[in-house]
């Protein structure tokens, strides 16, 4: 047996359990553990087909920083309490597992017949001739820098946006600053609702 | 390259974007929440390499670093808002966020 089909298999099944597991685990840093391992499945078929910087980006970024950053929010605010089970609409997740196998049989059948209307680029052995000679990171380099460098630059804008928005609703209210004001309302109307709210 | 055919990473890709749906809609957690929809985006991702590998350019393979760039921004946000939620209300549950709610 071609030993592409078993790391295949293994990335397949891992991917999938894993993501299948994150659907039943209760506690939110297990749905975290659950999703790196599935992560890391991914970026097995990102090398399987030839991406080589892409999975490892994928490790580096998404496995590693963003996932540190989800565990450290779920430690943060210490939600390890169980999920409340009660349904504000009633059947919810009935529907939803119901829609969600029907998206699942739509998907996996346009996958398996629609293909040839995604084929009619250079071919696979093209991917293999620029993995070869440019190299991958050097070709995605020259994509990146030339036909996508506006994209790019948006990115960065994006970036710093982020990083502002985040400043601004990260920050704790009641220093002294501009948001003096709206920090008093701010303060009586969370009184109210933890009242309302039982803890 | 590998020879196993593209379609049975399509298919996978397919059926994760599934379960990331499926996660999103019946869970409760706001932090839980959030991680499907980084599953839902990391299956994207493999159709999307597959995508490059079928047509034999990187082009896919930018996008999905584009991707990675947008999912990176949206976390931060994301998990920024929810902290602020968290310090008023002293729950992630989206169901106790229903001010607005008619």
């Amino acid at each position: 047996m071609n030993i592409e089909v078993v790391v295949f298999g293994v990335s397949f099944v891992v991917a999938l359990g894993s993501s299948i597991a994150m659907l039943f685990a209760k506690n939110a840093v297990h749905v975290a553990l659950f999703l790196v391992a599935a992560q890391v499945a991914l970026a097995l078929t990102f090398l399987l087909q030839g991406a080589y910087f892409i999975a490892a980006v994928q490790i580096i970024v998404y496995a590693g920083a963003i996932m540190v950053l989800f565990l450290f929010v779920v430690m943060l605010l210490g939600v390890d309490r169980r999920e409340a089970l009660i349904e504000p609409l009633s059947g919810q997740r009935t529907i939803a597992v119901g829609l969600g196998a029907l998206l699942a049989a739509e998907i996996v059948y346009v996958a398996v017949k629609g293909t040839e209307f995604v084929i009619g680029g250079r071919g696979e052995d093209a991917l293999v001739t620029i993995n070869e000679d440019p190299g991958n990171v050097k070709a995605l380099a020259r994509a990146l820098f030339s036909d996508y460098l506006l994209p790019f630059e948006a990115t960065s804008v994006l970036l710093v946006v982020a990083i502002v928005g985040v400043m601004v609703l990260a920050r704790r209210m009641g220093h002294e600053g501009f948001l003096r004001e709206t920090t008093e309302d701010e303060g009586s109307e969370g009184a109210e609702t933890d009242a309302e709210v039982p803890a | 390259m590998t020879s196993v055919s593209p379609e049975y990473f399509l298919a996978l890709a397919g059926l994760m974007f599934t379960i990331g749906v499926v996660g999103a809609l019946t869970r409760r957690n706001a932090i839980v929440i959030f991680m499907f929809i980084e599953l839902m985006l990391n299956a994207v991702n493999l159709a999307f390499v597959t995508f490059s590998r079928m047509h034999g350019t990187v082009d896919g393979q930018v996008v999905v670093f584009f991707v990675l760039v947008v999912a990176a921004a949206e976390v931060v946000v994301g998990l920024a808002i929810i902290i602020s939620i968290f310090r008023r209300r002293r729950s992630a549950n989206v169901d106790d966020v229903n001010l607005l709610k008619w």
